[in-house]
C-alpha cells in the first residue's frame, strides 16, 4: 500500500536512483512479510512437517543427503508397497529434495551446522519471498506503472490461495513450483517481448527445472503453445515469436526429458502434443514468411494456400494415425477429469476420493483470494484494451486457469498468481488515476506540497477557456480523489485482515498435530499421531509391516519408520483395492488376505470419541467403492447403506456395516468407555449399540490418548489348529470376566 | 558483406514485376488449359525464387543456410535409418535427432536476428549479442544432449 502511494509522490522529489533503492527496500519488505507471515505454524505448533506428502518428501531427502545423490537417483524402497517395492528414484519428481539437498550442503560448507528438517520446514516460505519477487518481475513486464509490480508482490505474498500450500512445514512439490511457474512465464514475457535467444534459453532452464519439481508444469507445457498459437491466429506472428518459441521448446524439451520420471513422455502423451504442433506450425509460418520475402503476392498467395493444406492435412493425419496406431499415449484419466469433472467419480475413485481433487466451493474463491476476486475481471479487461503480446498471454492465463481452478480445488493455486498480477494492475489504475491527478498543476513548481497546488490551480484555471485546455480531463476534486484513495485504503487493509485471520486459523495447522481450545481459552495440543507412530517405532519389530489406507502411508513410513502396504504415491490402483477388500470385508474374508501380506498390524484412525471428523469411518465409503471396482461381486457399496439409503454406525447399521472389519477395529471397545448404554459416536452424533463388536482374528494392540490412533495386531494361527472364531468363543466359554488380562498375556507370549 | 540491400523496399517493386512477368503473360494466355499452366508457373516461381536468392543473399548468410540444409539432411537421414532399422537405443536417436532439430532453430534465429530487415524487430538484439546467445543455446543444447544420450 505505502509502495503505491509513495512511488508517484517520490517521483517529483528524488531522482531515477533513490526510487530504485526504495524498490529494493518494498520487495525485500515484501519478503519478509511473505515469510513471516508463513510462520505461525511453526510459532504455534513447532518446526515440524505436516500433512502427508511432505513426510514422505522429508524421507527422501534425508535419504539424499545421507546416501548422496547417485544413490538417490537409483533408489529402489522396499519400504513401501510391502511385497512389491517402489522405485523412488524413477517415480518421483526429484526438484525439491535436490533443491534443499544443495541449501543444505552450502551451509554446511559456509559452517552452519543446520539441520534437514528445518530446511525442510522453511523451504516452502523462502521460497514464497522469491515468488513475490517474480510476480513483481511478471507483473512489471506487463504495465509501465511501477506501483502494479509491487502491489503484485504483496498480493502474492499474503494470499491465502498461495499459503494454504506454503506455510512452514508443508514441504510439498508445490513449495517451489510456484515460484518457478511465475518465473518461467517471467522469463517466457521476455524472451517474446526480445526475440532474444538467451531469454528463450533461460526459459528452458527453468522450464526443466520445474518439470524436475511438479507435475504441474504441464500447465506451462501448454499456455505457452496456446499462447503462441493465439497469437499467430492473431496474426501476430513476428520473428521474435519464432526466435523464442523454437529456442524455448528445443531446448526446454531436451531438458524435460532429462527427468527419468517424465522420461519419453514430451514426445509420446498427449499432453504434450499441442506444444510439438505449435512447434511445427512455427516452422511452417516461419517458412512461408521467409517464402513471402522472396516472392511478389500474387504467386506467394496461390502457393501459400496449397502449402498449408497440405501440411496441416498430413501432420494431423499422422497425429491421428499415430493416436490410433498407440504410439501416442491418448490422454491419462486425470486430463479427462479436468474436461468431465464426474469422470473421476466414475471411472477412476481413487482421484475423486483426494478432497484437493474435488470441484471448487464458490465461498473458496473469496476465501483464498478474498478482494481480488472482483478485481480480478478488471485487470484482464484492462488487458483487453492494450492488447499486445504480453496481454495476450496475461488474458489466456487468466480464463484457462480459472476454469481449471473451478475445477480442481487444488489448482486455485496456479490461478493465484494471475489472479495478483491482473488485480494488481487493476489496483494501480484506479491509485495511479486518483493518486497523480494534481501532476498536470503540480509541474511548474518543484515541489508537491498541497497547498501550493491549490495556490497554482486558482491561478491556472480562470484564465484559460475550458475548451482549450484539453490535457486536464481527470478528477481534479479532493474530495473525490479522497473517498476512492481512502475506501482502497480500507480495503487494502481488509485484505491484509483476512488474509493473516485466514492464514492463522485455517492453513496453519499441521494437520499432524490437532489443537482444540480448553474452555477457559488456553490452547491444548491433540499428539495422537505422532504418539501411536512412536509407539509403533518403539514396540514393534523394524521390518513389522503395517496396514493402513493409503492416506496414512507416508507418515507411517516417515515417522513410524515401518513398511507400509500401500501409500499416498496410489501407483498401483490394484494393491490399494486390495486393503480396502481387507477393510471392508468381514474378519474371516480379511484375514487371509492380512496373512498373505504378511501384516503384522493393523492402524485406524477413529475420531468418534473427540470428534475428528477426518477419520477412517468416514473415509470409508471410498474404501469400499475403489474395492468395488476390482471386486464388484464381493464388495457391493450398496450393502453398506441401510434400505433407507443412510449411513449409519448406531444400531440401524447394515449388517454388512457391522462385520466390516474397519467398523470393527473402530469401536472395538469403545462401550467400555461410557457407562452402559450410553456409548456415543461424536463425530456421527450416533448412540452406540449396547453390544460392541467382537474380533477374533486380530487383538488390539495399542490405542492412544484419544483414541485417534488404534492399531491392532494380527494373530498369528491358532496353535491347535483351530479356527479364530471357535478359539475366541472357547476361550469365551472358559473364563469370561477375565479377557482383558488373558489378551495381555497372549500379547506377551507371542513376542 | 552487403547489408544495405533491400532497406527501400519501393525499389524493389519494380525489379519484382519485371522477374514475374514471363510467367504472369503466359498465364493469361493459357487460362484455357489450367494443368499446364501451374506446373509452368510454378516451376517459373521456383525459378525466380532461387534466382533472387542467388542474387539478394550476402555470403556468410549463405553459409548460415548451408549449415541449415546439411542439419536437415541429418535430421532426415535419422530419421529414415530409425524408420528402417528401428530406434533400439531411442534416447540416442532422440538426443541426436533433436540435437539437428534444436541447432536448425538456434541457426535459423541467428539468420533471423542478423537480418537487417528484422532490425526493427529486434531493436535490442546487435549482432554479435545474436551471436553471443547462439552460442549460448548451442552449448546448453548440446550438454543436454550429450546427458541424454547414455
Amino acid at each position: 500500500m505505502a509502495t503505491a502511494e509513495g512511488d508517484p509522490f517520490l517521483k517529483q522529489v528524488t531522482s531515477r536512483n533513490t526510487r530504485g533503492l526504495l524498490r529494493i527496500i518494498i520487495l525485500c519488505t515484501i519478503a519478509a512479510a511473505a515469510v513471516s507471515s508463513r510462520l505461525f505454524s511453526v510459532i504455534r505448533f513447532e518446526s515440524i512437517i505436516h500433512e502427508f506428502d511432505p513426510w514422505f518428501n522429508f524421507r527422501a531427502t534425508k535419504y539424499l543427503v545421507q546416501n548422496g545423490f547417485y544413490s538417490f537417483w537409483d533408489w529402489f524402497d522396499d519400504r513401501t508397497w510391502h511385497p512389491l517395492g517402489r522405485v523412488t528414484g524413477g517415480t518421483l519428481y526429484p526438484g525439491l529434495m535436490v533443491t534443499s539437498g544443495i541449501i543444505y550442503h552450502a551451509l554446511r560448507f559456509l559452517t552452519f551446522p543446520v539441520d534437514i528438517r528445518n530446511i525442510c520446514v522453511l523451504l516452502a516460505p523462502g521460497f514464497s519471498g522469491l515468488t513475490a519477487l517474480a510476480t513483481y518481475l511478471l507483473t512489471s513486464e506487463m504495465v509501465t506503472s511501477p506501483s502494479a509490480g509491487l502491489l503484485a508482490a504483496a498480493f502474492m505474498g499474503i494470499t491465502p490461495g498461495y499459503i494454504s500450500r506454503s506455510v512452514a512445514g508443508s514441504y510439498d512439490n508445490e513449495a517451489i513450483a510456484i515460484f518457478l511457474l511465475v518465473f518461467t512465464f517471467f522469463l517466457w514475457i521476455k524472451a517474446v517481448k526480445n526475440g532474444s535467444v538467451f531469454w528463450g534459453a533461460l526459459t528452458a532452464l527453468f522450464y526443466g527445472y520445474m518439470v524436475s519439481a511438479w507435475g504441474g508444469y504441464v500447465f506451462i507445457t501448454n499456455l505457452l503453445p496456446l499462447h503462441a498459437f493465439v497469437l499467430i491466429c492473431m496474426g501476430r506472428y513476428s520473428p521474435r515469436l519464432y526466435v523464442s518459441y523454437t529456442s524455448w521448446y528445443a531446448l526446454g524439451t531436451l531438458a524435460s526429458m532429462q527427468i527419468p520420471f517424465v522420461g519419453f513422455l514430451p514426445i509420446r502423451s498427449s499432453e504434450h502434443m499441442s506444444a510439438l504442433g505449435v512447434f511445427g506450425l512455427l516452422q511452417i509460418v516461419g517458412f512461408v514468411e521467409f517464402i513471402r520475402t522472396q516472392l511478389p503476392s500474387k504467386q506467394f498467395q496461390t502457393l501459400l494456400r496449397a502449402l498449408v493444406l497440405v501440411i496441416f492435412a498430413v501432420s494431423f493425419g499422422g497425429l491421428v494415425l499415430l493416436t490410433v496406431s498407440g504410439v501416442i499415449a491418448p490422454w491419462t484419466g486425470r486430463f479427462y477429469s479436468l474436461w468431465d469433472t464426474g469422470y473421476a467419480k466414475i471411472h477412476i475413485p481413487i482421484i475423486a476420493s483426494v478432497s484437493e481433487h474435488q470441484p471448487t466451493a464458490w465461498p473458496a474463491f473469496f476465501f483464498d483470494l478474498n478482494m481480488m476476486i472482483w478485481l480480478f475481471p478488471a485487470g484482464v479487461y484492462m488487458c483487453f484494451r492494450t492488447l499486445s503480446d504480453e496481454q495476450v498471454f496475461v488474458v489466456i492465463y487468466a480464463v484457462l486457469a480459472s476454469y481449471f481452478a473451478g475445477v480442481m480445488v487444488r489448482l486455485m493455486l496456479t490461478l493465484t498468481p494471475i489472479v495478483c498480477v491482473a488485480s494488481a494492475i487493476a489496483f494501480s489504475q484506479i491509485l495511479d488515476t486518483y493518486l497523480s491527478t494534481d501532476t498536470p498543476k503540480v509541474e511548474p513548481k518543484a515541489t508537491g506540497s498541497t497547498d501550493s497546488a491549490r495556490v497554482t490551480a486558482a491561478a491556472v484555471l480562470p484564465d484559460t477557456l475550458r475548451s482549450t485546455r484539453n490535457p486536464l480531463v481527470g478528477i481534479y476534486s479532493y474530495a473525490s480523489k479522497l473517498t476512492v484513495v481512502g475506501s482502497a485504503t480500507v480495503y487494502l487493509l481488509l485484505f491484509v485482515l483476512h488474509c493473516t485471520w485466514v492464514t492463522s486459523n485455517a492453513y496453519s495447522s499441521p494437520s499432524v498435530v490437532l489443537a482444540s481450545r480448553l474452555p477457559d481459552g488456553s490452547q491444548h495440543i491433540i499428539d495422537d499421531y505422532r504418539e501411536a507412530y512412536y509407539w509403533l517405532r518403539q514396540n514393534t519389530p523394524s521390518n513389522a509391516k503395517i496396514m493402513s489406507w493409503w492416506d496414512y502411508g507416508y507418515q507411517i513410513g516417515g515417522m513410524a519408520d515401518r513398511p507400509t502396504l500401500v501409500d499416498n504415491n496410489t501407483w498401483n490402483n490394484t494393491h490399494i483395492a486390495t486393503v480396502g477388500k481387507a477393510m471392508s470385508s468381514r474378519e474371516e474374508v480379511s484375514y487371509p488376505i492380512m496373512r498373505q501380506h504378511e501384516v503384522d498390524y493393523v492402524l485406524v484412525v477413529f475420531g468418534g470419541l473427540l470428534g475428528y471428523s477426518g477419520d477412517d469411518i468416514n473415509k470409508f465409503l471410498w474404501m469400499v467403492r475403489i474395492a468395488e471396482g476390482i471386486w464388484p461381486d464381493e464388495v457391493k457399496e450398496r450393502n453398506f447403506f441401510t434400505p433407507r439409503g443412510e449411513y449409519r454406525v448406531d444400531d440401524e447399521a447394515t449388517p454388512t456395516m457391522k462385520n466390516s472389519l474397519m467398523y470393527k477395529m473402530s469401536y472395538y471397545n469403545y462401550n467400555a468407555l461410557f457407562p452402559a448404554g450410553q456409548a456415543q459416536d461424536r463425530v456421527r452424533g450416533a448412540r452406540m449399540p449396547a453390544e460392541g463388536p467382537q474380533l477374533t482374528t486380530i487383538e488390539e494392540a495399542f490405542t492412544s490418548e484419544n483414541w485417534i490412533i488404534r492399531i491392532y495386531k494380527v494373530k498369528d494361527l491358532d496353535n491347535f489348529g483351530r479356527d479364530h472364531a471357535s478359539a475366541v468363543a472357547f476361550d469365551k466359554g472358559n473364563k469370561k470376566k477375565r479377557a482383558a488380562k488373558r489378551k495381555g498375556a497372549k500379547v506377551l507370549r507371542v513376542e | 558483406m552487403p547489408p544495405k540491400h533491400r532497406t527501400p523496399p519501393s525499389t524493389h517493386a519494380p525489379t519484382q514485376t519485371t522477374i514475374s512477368s514471363p510467367p504472369k503473360s503466359s498465364a493469361a494466355a493459357t487460362s484455357s488449359s489450367k494443368q499446364p499452366l501451374t506446373a509452368h508457373s510454378a516451376q517459373e516461381i521456383v525459378q525466380g525464387v532461387w534466382d533472387k536468392y542467388v542474387d539478394r543473399t550476402p555470403q556468410r548468410v549463405k553459409l548460415l543456410d548451408c549449415f541449415m540444409g546439411f542439419l536437415v539432411a541429418v535430421g532426415v537421414l535419422q530419421f529414415v535409418y530409425c524408420i528402417i532399422v528401428g530406434n533400439y537405443p531411442f534416447n540416442a536417436f532422440l538426443a541426436g535427432f533433436s540435437a539437428t532439430v534444436g541447432q536448425f532453430v538456434l541457426t535459423a534465429s541467428l539468420r533471423i536476428q542478423t537480418n537487417p530487415e528484422n532490425k526493427s524487430e529486434f531493436e535490442s538484439i546487435s549482432t554479435e549479442r545474436a551471436f553471443a546467445d547462439f552460442v549460448f543455446g548451442s552449448l546448453l543444447l548440446h550438454f543436454f544432449c550429450v546427458n541424454f544420450i547414455n
